[in-house]
């Protein structure tokens, strides 16, 4: 399988070829219900998305560059969409934690999306299992068996969980699944509807850092082969509106950046936005182009070499096993609920848990992280600030890369051994 | 429902899978008799495996905190607590009292934040307007003539304004519930970091720093939410009220032998040292009382008791069997034996399989209270959490907090003058029954009783502020070998962690949360699990026939219990299925 960054690098430079998605050609005439045809300028066509280069960080920043993307062309017609259903399957290996942390959200909340609420954007109909006001089954699922046999468009797939790798299972059996199939009453797997479903989808949206990278059950010794959406799905893939799969990570999604970003997509499928900027790895570029360290309140501490020796202390905690410098996440600028919480502004170790190296990179949590001042001295942070800048932009480089045995290959390469046999001896 | 009114039985297979409103991947398949209105049979399964206490094995015993949290979305912090709760007695140390003040504080905003989504935007969906337009007319048409008792508290003037202050999204209540549990989680983040999965919370203490600012944020946002509280309690009493009196005989529904379990929760850092010895002294001394309760009596409310009686059965599930197996532990810290069936013991053995309900049909597996005086394996559920907890509170008579009191029959709880609403004291009193009504009762008061909680650890934390204790952290060791167990309350019932170390890394590590017990399948002995138990023999008392059927009671008997299946942890479904006959209800037509 290609490490994700090699993928975003071809899906870079193949993008001039993509540019012309039939969809969105002047040719079209027929419009499909509910939607009306508006003259659309702007930078992000459909197939013409790509992720653009972050304002320079020396901290975090994936190690992609990209050349500067084109002046736009002529203006393109596309047409906006009045009607947009949200199909969200929460059943990868998860949670459920990312659909509990939107309802936090109050910067957009749920129900203002719901109830129409916010000018200019299209008719949202969420169909979400936690929230739904049906009993479940098939009244529940109609909607998702609808699009599947492509009799409901256009819709936004978000995945929640990781996806589990059905090509290690000899035989029948599944790792997780989503109702029933109704000819033959066997489960289908999660794998099946995103099988189904991304092809047709308007865009996917990958919710939380399982269904992004993989996330903890992907942990090294896993046994169900857990990997995120862009490892399942490719790197490369495109919605029908030419959009890379878009990838809001955290463990769970911090509330509003999912609903932002949502909100941001609905802006754009209402003709009146270009495509959300995504960075190198598809996240929203605006929220993870810092550290958790450029936003911390206890950031002066670290230049001043103050560093806490347990958790009585209010100082920086790099030594108590934060990974903040090396992390890309907008937590403790904007906190978690109501500009409330976050992680180290309020003495909560950074575990790095929106990252593609998550969890593995990160463990044992309370350690002192290795590369985050190297091992140096308090004095020498100071002293050589330059050098651990360099250095740190070098770890987290790799804390931007997902483990290996993160695949859909045919093979389990998680480490996991079936434990029969293994057991130790009594006490 | 006599005998002598029995008709010939009308069976129809039905299934809703998923089952929505809840958290994870649930399926409920029944058998109901239409004739005689009542469900024959019930199977209750989960589809998700992902192998936690698999991938924990040989991992640092302080990560587990941090792993645990991420088996649960929306109750993620109770394992953290529970994890650290265990690991504290491994590492053999005692965090200091504001620590345990912090704690207390951010399970305590858990508990209110949890209950009330889950209450008043998951569960009263079956109870609001737009539902009981579609499943009962006739209870409906009489509701809009009721006048609801507590109007002058809550100001809905019918039952059927309530009602339709719950319908989704649209109800006024609804939206008010959504921006609560946005204060509670608010206060929760101010103690715990983020929610749900915490990162201030660690063996030893947390990092949060104790100033005064932050105990004042805390009780500013309790005061709030108090008007809500007190309107919500006097709402839902109303509500079910009025059913039990618009549907005689609705007691029934989901109702089941009084086999309950909780096993305590808010530690009280004037007693805990986490010492395994001292376990039924700290245990006791928990603000919230563990004990298990069989026919409506204390059978016991000693951790150790508790602990030793654990036994985890299959069964019905896809596991092979450990008892050949060489035991982690043999006897506890006190000499007590250890049964190899006990958690400490356990080893996982993942054998998948096909859906047979005549066979194996679940990856949850049957965990089992073995009752010393009878040699039963008791199926104890936790009545959703709430019921549980004030059920076992209200008995043992032990509580004895600011604003919480416990009679032996009941609990009272006292909260003080909010903006609208005057100084009040709520009583909850044991029910004659254990029902799906019941248990959702009790969750509402639940959330008065942690708000009550909240203002004496809040008072406490200010106080200990104001004459400089500001320690929160107690450094410690990881120990090369070790055994430990932490006991704690989920939001939703009994939560348990089992942990063993061998040269410095976790050898083993079981969580036992609410889900395992209220959803596991039928066991060894053939005994079903309290989600099936619950639903069958429940009577029907929805007007529509088997064509437009939705189900209303089985669906309310489920959300009783708050499913939340995340916390299966094993649970996993094998392939297939042999029902020869399905019949799936396709519902409605709104969008889901």
């Amino acid at each position: 399988m290609p490490q994700p960054r090699a993928a975003v690098e071809g899906q870079a430079q193949q993008e001039p070829a993509d540019i012309d998605d039939p969809r969105a050609g002047p040719d079209q005439t027929d419009l499909l219900p509910g939607r009306q045809r508006i003259v659309f300028s702007d930078r992000s066509r459909p197939g013409r998305h790509r992720p653009r280069p972050a304002p320079r960080h020396e901290a975090v920043q994936p190690d992609v560059e990209f050349a500067p993307e084109p002046e736009p062309a002529e203006p393109v017609e596309r047409e906006a969409i009045s009607q947009m259903h949200i199909l969200w399957i929460s059943e990868g290996m998860s949670c459920d934690g990312d659909t509990i942390s939107i309802t936090a959200a109050d910067k957009p909340s749920i129900e203002d999306l719901v109830l129409g609420l916010i000018p200019g954007l299209p008719t949202v109909h969420l169909h979400n299992k936690v929230l739904s006001p049906t009993m479940g089954g098939e009244e529940f699922l109609a909607p998702f068996r609808a699009a599947a046999n492509g009799e409901l468009e256009p819709f936004i797939l978000v995945v929640e969980g990781s996806i589990p790798n059905q090509n290690i299972i000899e035989g029948e059996g599944y790792w997780t699944s989503f109702g029933n199939d109704l000819d033959t009453g066997q489960p289908l797997t999660v794998n099946w509807w995103v099988d189904q479903l991304a092809p047709k989808a308007w865009a996917v949206v990958a919710v939380g850092t399982c269904a992004a990278y993989g996330g903890i059950h992907a942990m090294a010794g896993n046994p169900t082969g857990a990997m995120g959406l862009g490892d399942y799905l490719d790197w490369d893939y495109q919605s029908t509106a030419g959009l890379p799969i878009v990838n809001i990570p955290g463990c769970p999604v911090r509330p509003e950046n999912f609903m932002e970003t949502l909100t941001w997509l609905l802006y754009h499928a209402a003709g009146t936005a270009p495509a959300p900027p995504l960075d190198g790895m598809l996240r929203p570029q605006w929220m993870f182009n810092t550290s958790v360290h450029d936003a911390c309140d206890r950031a002066a501490f670290y230049e001043q070499g103050d560093l806490a020796r347990d958790f009585n202390a209010h100082k920086c905690q790099i030594k108590l096993g934060c990974w903040g410098p090396v992390v890309n996440c907008n937590v403790p600028k904007r906190g978690w609920v109501g500009g409330v919480g976050g992680c180290p502004n309020v003495g909560g170790i950074c575990i790095g848990c929106t990252m593609p190296g998550f969890p593995d990179s990160f463990m044992p949590f309370m350690n002192e992280p290795t590369g985050g001042n190297l091992g140096l001295s308090a004095a020498l942070i100071k002293e050589y600030g330059d050098f651990v800048h360099r250095m740190r932009r070098i770890t987290g480089m790799a804390l931007n890369l997902e483990p290996e045995w993160r695949h859909n290959g045919p093979r389990l390469t998680s480490g996991y051994e079936s434990h029969q046999n293994t057991k130790e001896p009594a006490r | 429902m006599t005998a002598t009114e029995r008709k010939s039985p009308q069976i129809v297979e039905m299934n809703w899978d998923p089952i929505t409103r809840i958290i994870g991947n649930l399926g409920v398949y029944t058998k109901i008799d239409f004739a005689n209105r009542v469900v024959t049979e019930c199977h209750s399964t989960s589809s998700l495996f992902r192998g936690y206490s698999v991938f924990m094995k040989g991992k640092d015993p302080r990560d587990a905190g941090f792993i645990t949290s991420r088996i649960c979305g929306i109750c993620g912090d109770n394992h953290t607590t529970c994890s650290v709760y265990a690991q504290n007695m491994a590492y053999g140390i005692k965090p200091p009292p504001q620590a345990e003040n912090i704690i207390n504080l951010g399970e305590a905003a858990e508990y209110m934040f949890d209950h009330t989504l889950f209450q008043d935007n998951l569960v009263f969906v079956d109870f609001c307007e737009a539902m009981v337009k579609q499943t009962n007319p006739g209870v409906l048409a009489r509701a809009e003539n009721t006048e609801a008792p507590h109007a002058g508290v809550h100001g809905y003037r019918t039952i059927a304004d309530i009602m339709r202050s719950f319908n989704p999204f649209e109800g006024d209540f609804y939206r008010q519930a959504l921006k609560v549990s946005r204060t509670t989680r608010e206060m929760f983040c101010l103690m715990e970091g983020r929610h749900a999965h915490p990162s201030t919370v660690y063996p030893g203490g947390v990092g949060v720093s104790p100033e005064p600012t932050l105990f004042t944020d805390y009780v500013a946002r309790l005061i709030s939410i108090l008007d809500f509280i007190k309107r919500s309690v006097a709402m839902n009493d109303d509500v079910f009220d009025f059913f039990y009196e618009a549907l005689p005989g609705y007691e029934e529904v989901g109702r089941r032998r009084i086999l309950l379990g909780c096993w305590g929760a808010f530690q009280n850092a004037q007693v805990c040292d986490y010492r395994y010895e001292t376990m039924n002294d700290w245990g006791k001394a928990m603000y919230v009382t563990p004990g298990v309760v069989v026919d409506g009596e204390l059978l016991t409310n000693n951790l150790v008791d508790i602990n030793l009686g654990i036994r985890i059965l299959l069964g019905s599930s896809f596991y092979g069997d450990w008892v050949n197996e060489d035991p982690f532990v043999t006897h506890d810290p006190l000499g007590n034996p250890v049964d190899i069936r006990h958690p400490w013991n356990q080893t996982t053995l993942p054998e998948p399989g096909k859906r047979d309900f005549d066979d194996r049909y679940s990856w949850v597996m049957s965990p089992r209270w073995l009752d010393p005086s009878t040699g039963d394996h008791l199926a104890l559920d936790t009545g959703g959490g709430p019921f549980a907890r004030l059920y076992t509170t209200a008995l043992s008579g032990l509580v004895d907090a600011p604003y919480v009191k416990s009679t032996g029959r009941s609990v009272q709880i006292s909260l003080p003058r909010s903006a609208e609403l005057p100084e009040t004291t709520l009583e909850w009193k044991i029910p004659r029954w254990s029902n799906a009504l019941e248990r959702n009762r009790a969750r509402v008061y639940f959330v008065a009783y942690a708000a009550a909680m909240a203002l004496a650890f809040v008072e406490d934390g200010l106080q200990r502020c104001r004459r400089g204790d500001v320690e929160v952290f107690t450094p410690f060791e990881v120990p090369d070998d070790a055994i430990s167990c932490g006991f704690h309350e989920a939001v939703r019932g009994a939560l348990s962690h089992h942990m063993v170390i061998k040269d410095g890394v976790i050898a083993n590590y079981h969580p036992y949360p609410p889900t395992p017990w209220n959803g596991s399948p039928r066991d060894s002995f053939g005994t079903p699990g309290p989600y099936e138990d619950a639903i069958q023999n429940t009577p029907i008392f929805e007007e529509n026939g088997p064509d437009d059927f939705k189900g209303v009671d089985i669906m309310r008997t489920v959300r009783s219990f708050d499913p939340c299946l995340p916390c299966g942890v094993h649970m996993y479904l094998g392939n297939g299925q042999t029902l020869e006959k399905l019949h799936s209800p396709v519902l409605g037509a709104a969008d889901g």
